[in-house]
C-alpha cells in the first residue's frame, strides 16, 4: 500500500517502470444494503488505450467507475495502479494519483471563469498570495492550445454549450497531469460534430499515453473510439475484447445474454387521414416557418444536430413555448395552443427530453407520477379524484408496460432510467392521445428496455396515433421512422422518406 | 449501474420494513416531551402535566390560532413556497372585521351605522380580506415571478401598515357578544380541527391536492401535464390568505378587541409547526396531520416550560434551537434518501 503523497513523489521521479496494465482491479466486490452490485469482477487498462465498459443499466458498469474513480470503496478485492496496490479514500485521492473523473452531470461553477474552474484550489499566485490572473489565462491557454480546443479562457462557464463545458472538465482532468481518464456517457448530450472533436482529443490523449475509460451505451461509439471493451451483467464480469475482433451482435449478445433479433421492430400499418398539420409555424429567434404534416399510424422522425430547433418545435406545438406565427390544424381545424393544457385538452401527449427536469416528479410515487396528466379531464369528480378508478388502469398501465418496481407507491426516483421513462410513457397512455411526441425517448436507456419502448411505440402507430419522433440516435431514427423531417439552425432542411432516408442522406440536411 | 443497485438495495429494504406513516415519529416526539415534561414535573414542580384537563385544553386553545394559519402555510410550502404574510393578515383583518363587530351599546364605535351587525358580515370580511391579501400574494408570485418569499414580505410589511392606518392605531373594541362567542371556550379549536380536516381531505383525495404536489415535486413537469401553474399557484396562496384571515376573526373574538398589533411573529410559529410536522421546505411533501401534531408540540413546549416555571427567555431560545433541529432533521432525512 502506497500513499498518495509517496506515490505523486515516485510518479514525478519517473521511478516507477512501466508495469503491463496502467490501471487494474482484481476480485472486485461491492455490495449494497440487499444487492451484489459487483460480484469478483476484473478489469485491465492498457496504457494509450481507450477502454470501453458495456453493459445494460445495473449491470455494475457505474459502480466499477465509481471504485476506480474512489466515490466507492470497494468492499473486496484490489485496484492496482501501475502494478502498486492503491487505496482510494475519495475522488480527491483519485486525483492526486492521477487518475480523473469526467462525470455524466458536469460539476463546474457556472459564475466562474472557464480558467477559475480549471485551477480551482490550485491558482497560480502572486507574491502577495492573491491569485495571478494573468498567469492562470497563460496557463489556461496553453492547455487549451495542446488539447486543440478554441474557447476564451475568462468566458463564464455559463455562457457555454454543454459541449464546450465538457472540454473545460477534460482540460482540467489532463491538466491534474492524469494518467487515467474516465468518461461516463461523454457524448450523450453532444451533436456529431461535437462527438467528433471529442473524440479527436481521445486520440490525442491516448498516442500520448493516457488510458481512457469511456462508459457508453453507444455501439456506434464503441467501435469509432474503443481499443478494447469490457461487458458486465447483472454485476458479474462477462469479457473482455479487442473491438475489432466482435460484431455489433456479439456485443449485444453478450451485454443482454441473449439475441435481440431485431433491434427496430418497425412494422408497415396502414397510414390514415392527415392528423396534425404545422403551417410556417415560427418561434422568434429560434425556429422559423416550419411545415409539415403527421398522419395517423405514422411516425414522424424528427432528426438534426442538438440545437437545431427539434426540440423547440416540440415544445411549441405543444404549447410549452408558444408559436410567435404560423398555424397548427388537428383535423383540419385550426387550433390555438397556448399552453400544455390545451394541447392536453386537444388530445396530444409530450414526453419531454429530459426526464429529471421536466418529467419525473422524482419525490413522488409511481402513481402519483403516472396518473398526473389524465386528472386534468378524467377521474375526478366534484373535484375529488377516484383513487380507486384510477389506481387500477394505472396498474393495468403500469403491467402492460412492464414496469419493474415493487409496488406503485414507491418513489420513482427509485427506479431505473429504464422504468422511470416507461412511468412516463404511461402516464401519456392514460390520457390517450391522438398525437404523441417523443423527445429523445431512449436515451440513457438500457438496449432491453430500449426495445421495449420502441415496441410501445410501433404498437401506438399501429392503434392509429400520429407519432413525432425526436432523436439523436440515427439508428433509431432511421429504423423506426416513415418519414424523416431534418433541421439545422431553426429552419427545416429535408423531409426524406423512409425509402430514401439513409445516414448520408440525413447528416447530409443535417450539418449542411 | 451503481444508482440503480442502490436503489434495488433500497427498495428491498423498503418491502421488508413496511411503511409506516411519517406522522409516526413526530407523534413519538410529542409523546416524549409530554412524558419528558411529566417527569420533571413531578420532580420540580410536584405535580402531573398530562393529568390536568384544564391546562391540556388551554393548551390547544393558545395554539389553535397558529394551528389555523399552519394548515395554510403547509399547503403554500408544498408547493415549494412560503408564506411570511400570515402574522400580518391576522393583524388587519382582526382590524377589519373587528370594526363591523362592534356593538351599538359601545359608544366610540368606528362605524356608529354599522353596528349590531350579524356575526357573519365581520366573519365574511375578515376571511375575505385575507383571501384578497392571500390572492394578491398569488398574483404577484405568479405573474411576476418574483420569489415567494419577497411577494409575501411585502405584504407583511404592507398589511401590518395597513393594520395601524385603518384607526391610527387604535384599538377596536366593543365587540358584540356573538362575534366573541366565536373566540369563547373550545370554539377556536373546533374551528381549527374543522379546518384540519377539510385541508386534509383536499390534499389527499381530491385533484388540487394532487396538483399541489405536483408543483412542489417538480414545477416544470408539473407544467408540461397540463397543469396550469399559475392559476393554482393563485389558489394556495388565496387560501393561506383566506385561512390567516379566520384566524384574525377568531383572534379578535378571543381578545374581544382588535389592535393592530395582533398576529406579530405567528407567520413564523406557523411556520415552525409545519417544519416540525415534517413538512420540506423543498415542497412536495407534508402532510396536515404532521402540520397538526407540530402545532401540538409547539404548544406544549411553550406550555411545559411554563409549568416548570421556565423564564421566558429560555423558552425563546429554545423554541429556536427546536425549529433547527426540525430542519436538520428534515435535510438529513433526504440526503439520506438520495445516497
Amino acid at each position: 500500500m502506497v500513499s498518495p503523497t509517496t506515490m505523486a513523489a515516485v510518479r514525478a521521479s519517473g521511478a516507477i517502470p512501466n508495469a503491463e496494465y496502467l490501471l487494474s482491479a482484481e476480485g472486485v466486490r461491492k455490495e449494497f444494503p440487499g444487492v451484489v452490485a459487483l460480484d469478483d469482477v476484473q478489469f485491465k487498462l492498457k496504457r494509450g488505450t481507450v477502454h470501453a465498459l458495456m453493459g445494460e443499466n445495473g449491470a455494475g458498469k457505474s459502480t466499477l467507475m465509481k471504485i476506480l474513480a474512489g466515490i466507492y470503496t470497494p468492499d473486496q478485492g484490489e485496484v492496482l495502479l501501475k502494478g502498486q496496490k492503491i487505496r482510494l479514500g475519495s475522488p480527491l485521492d483519485a486525483l492526486e494519483n492521477g487518475i480523473a473523473m469526467i462525470h455524466q452531470e458536469l460539476n463546474l461553477m457556472p459564475f466562474m471563469t472557464v480558467a477559475e474552474n480549471i485551477w480551482i484550489r490550485r491558482e497560480p499566485k502572486n507574491r502577495f498570495g492573491f491569485v495571478d490572473h494573468g498567469e492562470m489565462h497563460r496557463k489556461t491557454a496553453e492547455l487549451f492550445k495542446r488539447l486543440n480546443i478554441i474557447m476564451d479562457p475568462e468566458v463564464q462557464v455559463r455562457d457555454l454549450s454543454v459541449a464546450n463545458r465538457q472540454m473545460v472538465e477534460i482540460a482540467k482532468a489532463v491538466s491534474y497531469e492524469s494518467d487515467v481518464l474516465i468518461m461516463d456517457e461523454p457524448t450523450s448530450a453532444l451533436t456529431e460534430r461535437e462527438v467528433e472533436h471529442l473524440f479527436t482529443i481521445i486520440r490525442d490523449l491516448r498516442s500520448q499515453g493516457i488510458g481512457i475509460v469511456y462508459i457508453t451505451h453507444k455501439m456506434n461509439e464503441l467501435f469509432e473510439i474503443a481499443d478494447e471493451f469490457s461487458v458486465f451483467r447483472d454485476g458479474k464480469y462477462i469479457g473482455t475484447h479487442a473491438s475489432t475482433d466482435v460484431t455489433r451482435d456479439d456485443i449485444i449478445r453478450m451485454m443482454v445474454g441473449r439475441e435481440i433479433t431485431q433491434m427496430f421492430p418497425k412494422e408497415e400499418v396502414p397510414i390514415g387521414d392527415v392528423v396534425l398539420s404545422v403551417k410556417n409555424l415560427s418561434l422568434k429567434g429560434v425556429f422559423h416557418d416550419v411545415s409539415f404534416d403527421v398522419r395517423a399510424g405514422e411516425i414522424l422522425g424528427l432528426a438534426g444536430l442538438v440545437g437545431s430547433g427539434r426540440s423547440n418545435v416540440a415544445e411549441t406545438i405543444f404549447g410549452v413555448t408558444p408559436a410567435t406565427s404560423g398555424t397548427i390544424e388537428i383535423n383540419g381545424k385550426k387550433v390555438t395552443i397556448d399552453s400544455p393544457n390545451t394541447a392536453i385538452r386537444n388530445r396530444m401527449a409530450f414526453l419531454t427530453e429530459d426526464r429529471k427536469e421536466t418529467g419525473c416528479l422524482l419525490i413522488l410515487d409511481v402513481l402519483e407520477n403516472m396518473q398526473i396528466a389524465v386528472l386534468q379531464d378524467k377521474f375526478v369528480k366534484n373535484g375529488f379524484v377516484s383513487e380507486g378508478a384510477l389506481t387500477k388502469v394505472c396498474e393495468e398501465m403500469s403491467k402492460k408496460l412492464r414496469v419493474k418496481t415493487p409496488n406503485l407507491s414507491e418513489r420513482i426516483e427509485n427506479l431505473s432510467g429504464g422504468n422511470q421513462q416507461k412511468v412516463l410513457i404511461g402516464r401519456w397512455l392514460l390520457t390517450h392521445p391522438r398525437i404523441l411526441i417523443l423527445d429523445e425517448p431512449t436515451r440513457g436507456i438500457d438496449v432491453g428496455a430500449k426495445a421495449e419502448i420502441h415496441r410501445f411505440v410501433t404498437e401506438l402507430a399501429r392503434d392509429g396515433v400520429a407519432v413525432i419522433m425526436i432523436s439523436s440516435e440515427m439508428p433509431e431514427v432511421l429504423g423506426m421512422s416513415d418519414r424523416v423531417m431534418v433541421m439545422h439552425e431553426g429552419r427545416v432542411t429535408g423531409i426524406i422518406d423512409r425509402a430514401d432516408a439513409t445516414q448520408v442522406a440525413v447528416m447530409e440536411l443535417a450539418a449542411q | 449501474m451503481s444508482t440503480n443497485s442502490a436503489a434495488q438495495a433500497q427498495v428491498a429494504a423498503q418491502k421488508s420494513a413496511r411503511r409506516l406513516p411519517p406522522e409516526l415519529s413526530i407523534f413519538l416526539v410529542l409523546i416524549g416531551i409530554a412524558l419528558v415534561y411529566e417527569i420533571l414535573g413531578w420532580i420540580f414542580v410536584g405535580q402531573s402535566f398530562l393529568m390536568n384537563t384544564q391546562r391540556l385544553t388551554i393548551i390547544i386553545l393558545q395554539v389553535s390560532v397558529i394551528g389555523i394559519i399552519a394548515v395554510g402555510v403547509t399547503q403554500v410550502i408544498i408547493t415549494g413556497g412560503i408564506d411570511l404574510s400570515s402574522g400580518s393578515v391576522v393583524g388587519m383583518t382582526a382590524m377589519f372585521s373587528a370594526s363591523l363587530a362592534q356593538s351599538s351599546t359601545w359608544p366610540r364605535a368606528l362605524y356608529p351605522s354599522l353596528t349590531d351587525m350579524p356575526v357573519i358580515v365581520p366573519v365574511a370580511l375578515g376571511i375575505g380580506v385575507g383571501l384578497l391579501a392571500g390572492f394578491i400574494n398569488g398574483q404577484l408570485i405568479a405573474k411576476t415571478k418574483i420569489p415567494p418569499f419577497i411577494a409575501t414580505l411585502g405584504m407583511m410589511v404592507s398589511a401590518r401598515g395597513i393594520s395601524k392606518w385603518y384607526t391610527k392605531g387604535q384599538p377596536v373594541s366593543g365587540l358584540t357578544d356573538q362575534f366573541s362567542f366565536i373566540g369563547t371556550g373550545i370554539w377556536p379549536v373546533v374551528i381549527f380541527l374543522v379546518v384540519a380536516v377539510i385541508f386534509h381531505i383536499a390534499l389527499r383525495y381530491t385533484r388540487y391536492g394532487k396538483f399541489t404536489y405536483a408543483i412542489g415535486a417538480n414545477v416544470q413537469a408539473a407544467r408540461v401535464s397540463g397543469i396550469n401553474v399559475e392559476s393554482h399557484l393563485v389558489k394556495v396562496y388565496a387560501i393561506a390568505g383566506a385561512l390567516a384571515g379566520l384566524a384574525g376573526v377568531v383572534t379578535a373574538a378571543r381578545a374581544q378587541t382588535a389592535q393592530a398589533g395582533m398576529g406579530v411573529m405567528y407567520e413564523l410559529d406557523a411556520i415552525a409547526a409545519t417544519v416540525i410536522g415534517g413538512t420540506s421546505l423543498a415542497g412536495g411533501v407534508g402532510r396536515i396531520t404532521g402540520t397538526v401534531i407540530g402545532t401540538v408540540i409547539l404548544g406544549v413546549m411553550t406550555s411545559g416550560f411554563t409549568f416548570l416555571r421556565v423564564d421566558a427567555f429560555y423558552q425563546e431560545i429554545v423554541k429556536g434551537v427546536i425549529i433547527v433541529a426540525a430542519v436538520v432533521v428534515d435535510v438529513y432525512r433526504q440526503k439520506k434518501r438520495k445516497t
